[in-house]
């Protein structure tokens, strides 16, 4: 076992990452006994499999991944939405809690208009056929009130943390109720503009330095320091 | 003014310096840098001697117009384009044969390492702004390309990178200016992936014997290699800013 790079090393396309005898993770493709890094980020390891996190890149539907979009037009049975992937998605009206059998357009425009913001989970998606949603779960829907902030989608799980610790924190610091999109958009809705706004700054400076260590004390001091002083850095 | 239209008597001197002062296997000063354009998914910015170019990728995004769209992998569309105001004389901005061509030919040098069975029924565009050119505008404008889709997050198996060499009064020469270009016997621009050796784009200009064209091929190469390690710089340079500048930060509070 033999790995030429360390963890969080970054490494660009065509970088050697280790011999064969570890197992090919994300972003990475094995040629002639060499494993290479295929995207620019940073190095991990999980047992003997080796992968990479990106630091760039479009955002590429996942099944349960929950996302926001935007609706872009109204057909006969369902939405079609712009996740900001390169495929556009389907919500179909009997995957929401409206009209239960629509026979015509304006039915369903009551329900979600263009141009609407909408919170769904995709349920399908496996590159042959555009993704489906759905927007039947609880706390999924229109988004009615708050504010929207697009990040770079790769920056997402940073912006969550192993196992929620960046997200909740943020939550519980902030007093804001935040949900994350996994296609980068990410939305803040607080009790006061403040608030918001130091919550919206936070998820920037992740965004910003998702790659460098002690991230999650560093955002911490940052809001302590803002609340202290009343106002907010950026 | 001096125009370039007039053929300098000597393309190397006496001590073996070539007109611009480099010595045969020399390249001229690059600069390299990713990420300028905000609003592109990736793009580079690369100024090798007096050329200057801008790429941008899009990408991968859905397929417009629908029919180019591939079942199976991603379309790679790529436009080469030359600046009106790039050379000395203006340019008529419509895409000449030329630029149809070389936006062909660069296609075809990425097109390998671009892992583009990940992307199915999209397309990554590619777009290369030639603002100022001085010969070798192809082999800048590859480097640049792989440098811009890497910047994308599109995954690639390798960064792809071109050099130019040729022969100019009688001697192989790296690097080739658009004055040796014209007026020289050869040019042989070279595009490699550097981690498996493989050639995607060779093409030539001029005439060479099978032993001069040996000798050029491989300072060509030569050449790729050290461009090569200057793109895996300008790659990680960003990164490795906020970075440090972030654990500047850490080191100041602690010496507090």
């Amino acid at each position: 076992m033999v790995a030429l790079v360390e963890k969080k090393q970054l490494v660009v396309p065509g970088e050697q990452l280790a011999e064969d005898d570890y197992l090919p993770g994300e972003n990475t493709y094995k040629i002639s006994g060499y494993i290479y890094a295929s995207r620019v980020g940073l190095v991990d390891f999980s047992g003997n499999k080796i992968y990479v996190v990106p630091l760039k890149g479009a955002y590429i539907p996942c099944v349960d991944d929950p996302v926001i979009g935007k609706v872009t037009d109204i057909g006969m049975s369902g939405w079609t939405i712009d996740i900001g992937a390169p495929y556009p998605a389907m919500l179909l009206s009997s995957e929401t809690f409206g009209p239960r059998q629509p026979f015509a357009r304006t039915d369903l425009t009551k329900v979600f208009d263009v141009g609407d913001l909408v919170l769904a989970r995709v349920i399908s998606f496996d590159r042959t056929r555009d993704p489906l949603l759905t927007a039947r779960d609880p706390g999924l829907g229109k988004v009615s009130s708050g504010r929207v902030i697009h990040i770079s989608p790769v920056k997402i799980p940073r912006l969550i943390g192993r196992k929620g610790s960046m997200i909740s924190m943020l939550k519980r610091e902030t007093g804001c109720q935040i949900s994350v999109g996994q296609n980068g958009v990410v939305l803040i809705s607080g009790r006061m503009p403040f608030d918001e706004s130091l919550a919206m700054s936070a998820v920037k400076m992740i965004e910003k330095e998702a790659h460098t260590h002690g991230l999650t004390d560093r955002i911490r001091e940052m809001i302590d320091k803002a609340k202290r002083s009343g106002n907010v850095e950026q | 003014m001096l125009s370039s239209e007039i053929k300098p008597e000597r393309l190397i001197d006496d001590r073996g310096l070539r007109i611009d002062g480099r010595r045969p296997d020399e390249l001229r000063p690059i600069k390299m840098e990713v990420s300028v354009l905000d609003k592109a998914d990736g793009s580079a910015y690369i100024e090798q001697g007096k050329n200057k170019i801008l790429v941008a990728v899009y990408g991968p995004r859905e397929a417009h117009p629908r029919h180019v769209a591939l079942p199976d992998r991603a379309a790679i569309r790529c436009r080469y384009h030359m600046a009106p105001f790039s050379t000395e004389e203006r340019r008529s901005p419509a895409p000449s044969r030329r630029d149809m061509e070389l936006s062909k030919v660069i296609r075809e040098a990425v097109e390998p390492v671009v892992l583009s069975k990940y992307y199915p029924r999209t397309t990554i565009d590619i777009f290369i702004e030639v603002l100022q050119s001085d010969g070798g505008t192809r082999s800048a404008g590859i480097t640049g390309t792989s440098l811009a889709l890497a910047d994308a997050g599109v995954p690639i198996r390798d960064l792809v990178v071109a050099c130019a060499a040729g022969k100019v009064d009688g001697q192989i020469v790296l690097d080739l200016s658009d004055a040796e270009d014209k007026f020289g016997e050869a040019d042989l621009p070279v595009a490699i992936v550097p981690s498996t050796g493989s050639i995607t784009l060779i093409q030539m200009d001029g005439k060479l014997s099978p032993e001069e064209f040996d000798k050029a091929l491989s300072i060509a190469v030569d050449g790729c290699r050290k461009i090569y390690e200057m793109q895996r710089e300008a790659l990680k340079r960003k990164y490795l800013a906020i970075r440090e500048a972030v654990e500047e930060k850490i080191d100041v509070k602690e010496g507090e």
